[in-house]
């Protein structure tokens, strides 16, 4: 079973892709925890996508799609921005005093804490493909 | 996202209701602002309605917690839903506020 949604690098989307999630999340039988962190975890993506690889909010695509390979749910997100390279992403220092607690740097954080892999690639056609994949108990 | 503003003696009652995401924390942030900006540094955060907030959200929440306690002050959580509370215990940024139960206790704290 494989579902896919277009839609244009607009933070307004974001709700819908929530909600796109939510119903993939019900047709593949993830329990409430699981689907609050793939939710999560895809919000703070297309974020990161609107941001930085598009620079902004436009009309450019992003393209999600999800599909179960047996225990496993994988969600992969496509852009045609900026090249992303998640070695140069700081991994923020939160046991730090608060003054030193960096304000930037959580999305990528919070998307490899709750996903079990978050994989980059970038492809000259293809673009930017994330593959995130969550172990499901169902 | 709702979110409203009541004035008490000793701190400020901000209650944000719905999903703080990209789309809506400028709004939070600027209701945030708009508390700091009247000089009012002892914030409760009543969050009993909060369905998502993502690190947009969360980056607010530092940045005001910054200026808090740079001014002897500080930001307090009240009535943070189970999975929020997650999310918080997850990036380690439950360390950075005390929580309470309801915002009766949260004021009461001031």
């Amino acid at each position: 079973m494989e579902r896919s949604l277009t839609v244009p690098a607009r933070f307004t989307e974001l709700a819908h892709i929530a909600e796109f999630i939510a119903q993939a999340g019900r047709e593949a039988g993830l329990d409430e925890r699981t689907l609050f962190h793939v939710q999560m975890a895809v919000d703070e993506a297309c974020s990161n996508i609107i941001e930085h690889a598009y620079g902004g909010e436009s009309d450019e695509r992003i393209r999600l799609s999800w599909h179960c390979e047996g225990e496993k749910f994988v969600v992969t997100i496509q852009d045609w921005g900026e090249p992303f390279d998640p070695s140069a992403v700081p991994v923020p220092r939160l046991d730090v005093p608060l003054e030193e607690v960096p304000v930037g740097g959580l999305g990528l954080y919070i998307m490899r804490k709750l996903m079990d892999e978050v994989t980059f690639h970038f492809d000259e056609v293809e673009g930017n493909i994330l593959r995130m994949v969550k172990r499901c108990p169902r | 996202m709702d979110i409203s503003t009541t004035s008490y003696k000793r701190c400020e009652l901000v209650e944000v209701a719905g999903r703080i995401d990209s789309a809506s924390a400028p709004r939070f942030e600027e209701a945030l602002q708009e508390v700091l900006e009247r000089k009012r540094y002892n914030i409760v955060l009543d969050l009993s309605g909060l369905e998502y907030i993502s690190s947009a959200g969360l980056r607010a929440m530092v940045s005001t917690q910054k200026v808090c306690k740079e001014h002897g002050g500080q930001l307090v959580l009240a009535a943070v839903p189970k999975a929020i509370q997650e999310v918080l215990d997850l990036t380690g940024l439950d360390a950075l506020f005390t929580a309470y139960p309801d915002t009766v206790s949260a004021v009461g704290s001031f």
